[in-house]
């Protein structure tokens, strides 16, 4: 299993991936060269607040606040979520 | 049930190209320059891809770069969020020439590289230099910023130097690694008993390619490709026929992979007479072998037919003469002798090399004979028999 992001890291899509609307099939999805991945539901939250400056503590805090959420809990969630995609070199971290 | 709109668009929108390569899977009959498609037709096309749903657009060949309009393209491509894959040799590209693709909205380019030693490299490319030219051409697309994709292009002659391909790759700083073997179509199957490499040969690669990736995990991504001949099943072919994608020729025509102008049992639509959602839906040749229907035993009752959808058509149509058959490579086809033939010939091959070029190609009798595959009539003519998937070009 891959590790999770810790809080203070700042994910952002590199250059050649491209997170976009499908808007025949009425869904989100990562672009990359010779991939696709389909996030779901819970993953577009989480991807619409991907901008490279900030933090995934930030984006934990946001999600959070907006669905009334535990803070721990969807921190946890976010951390994994970024951290798989990463891992498939759909993200990078800084 | 209904259809499921195409992922990805294959443009092949020139066969010009300044390299030779005697394993490239473009058809015998290359299409000439006044053949091809205008700008136009093209703009055309990819507006009809993007309104389809197509998501990805590669931009292959021949040689994509030989056309003075693929940053006219590629800039279509990205207005109409298709994300685009430029397929090249890299000989052409250059500072200057890179600039106006990557102001379009280029992301990703795929290199393909013949070896990793100059002379071997100009032997298996037919083109004097040419490695030196790729290797500065990946240090421009890095340079700019762009994701490259180094494409290893693997037979027996340069199988041995597989680790140093991958050293290679991570020393350009690529984000993708193709370790693909020559696949048997066009002109690679005129050189097949030259280029397929022996079962230890293949091992060896096998071995290599995965202890590179449990070094690398996480940080560089190899994808790799076994010629399909030493497997037990086929591969899925264009992920199934009429399934997922589309391939435009330099001359327009409209068709379920690229060797499927060998298919006689349906016209080949054009781009020119029909529209590209009319001939992804409803023409004859998208639906002859899509899904299971078509299938004839063993493939019918078989487990694996949602898996491999039977194989390759062309494949099943250059070595059985039926391209419904099940496809010879599979240990259940009652053709698979055909394959294992093959294998026993290549062992003791030592046939000169056939370079790719307008004009070059064998006559049909001879193409027959060196290939060893039989019952070809049904071909319509000489012309692409026994083509199929690029072998720079990932399925
Ligand atoms: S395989 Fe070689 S000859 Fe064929 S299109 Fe590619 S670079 Fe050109
Ligand atoms: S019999 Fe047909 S479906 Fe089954 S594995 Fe072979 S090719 Fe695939």
């Amino acid at each position: 299993m891959t590790e999770p992001l810790g809080p203070k890291a700042i994910p952002g899509f590199p250059r050649h991936v491209r997170f976009q609307f499908d808007a025949v099939r009425e869904r989100w999805v990562v672009l990359a060269p010779e991939r696709m991945f389909v996030p779901d539901e819970q993953a577009v939250e989480i991807l619409k607040l991907v901008d490279g400056l900030r933090s995934v503590e930030s984006i934990a805090a946001e999600l959070a606040a907006r669905y009334q959420a535990p803070e721990d809990i969807v921190l946890a969630d976010v951390a994994v979520m970024l951290a798989d995609l990463a891992a498939r070199g759909a993200l990078q971290v800084a | 049930m209904t259809l499921s709109p195409p992922l990805g668009l294959l443009a092949e929108i020139t066969h010009r190209c300044p390299l030779q390569c005697p394993y490239c899977s473009n058809p015998l009959e290359l299409v000439a320059r006044s053949g091809e498609l205008p700008t136009e037709t093209w703009l055309d096309i990819i507006d009809q891809a993007a309104a389809l749903g197509i998501l990805q657009i590669h931009f292959s060949g021949g040689e994509p770069m030989a056309r003075s309009d693929l940053a006219q393209l590629i800039a279509r491509a990205d207005q109409c969020g298709l994300y685009a894959n430029l397929i090249t040799s890299g000989v052409q590209l250059t500072p200057e020439t890179l600039a106006p693709l990557v102001a379009a909205g280029l992301p990703h380019v795929q290199l393909s590289f013949q070896d990793i030693e100059t002379a071997a490299a100009d032997t298996m490319s037919g083109y004097r230099g040419s490695l030196e030219k790729k290797l500065a051409a990946a240090r421009h697309v890095t340079a700019a910023g762009l994701s490259l994709t180094a494409n290893f292009v693997i037979q027996r002659e340069n199988c041995a130097r597989v680790p140093e391909m991958i050293q290679l790759g991570l020393a350009l700083g690529v984000h993708r690694i193709e370790i693909a073997h020559v696949q048997y179509h066009g002109w690679s199957m005129v050189n097949r008993s030259r280029l397929l490499p022996s079962r230890e040969q293949l091992d060896a690669v096998t071995a290599a390619v995965e202890q590179a990736r449990a070094a690398h995990a996480g940080r560089l991504v190899i994808d790799y490709v076994i010629p399909d001949y030493y497997a037990d099943y086929p591969k899925a072919c264009m992920a199934g026929w009429g399934r997922r994608f589309i391939n435009v020729s330099p001359a327009g025509n409209v068709l379920p992979c690229h060797a499927a102008e060998t298919i006689t049992a349906a016209p080949i639509p054009n781009i020119t007479t029909a529209s590209l959602a009319e001939i992804w839906n409803e023409s004859a040749l998208f639906n002859l072998y899509r899904g299971t229907g078509w299938m004839a035993e063993p493939c019918r009752s078989c487990e694996r037919r949602e898996l491999d959808w039977g194989g390759c058509r062309c494949q099943a149509l250059a070595l059985t003469g039926d391209a419904a058959a099940t496809d010879p490579v599979c240990s259940r086809s009652v053709d698979r002798p055909k394959i294992d033939a093959a294998l026993a010939e290549a062992a003791s091959g030592d046939a000169d090399l056939v370079y790719r070029r307008y004009g070059g190609a064998p006559s049909l009798s001879a193409v027959i004979a060196r290939s060893g595959a039989t019952k070809q009539s049904r071909a319509r003519d000489g012309s692409g028999l026994l083509r199929s998937a690029r072998n720079d070009d990932k399925k």
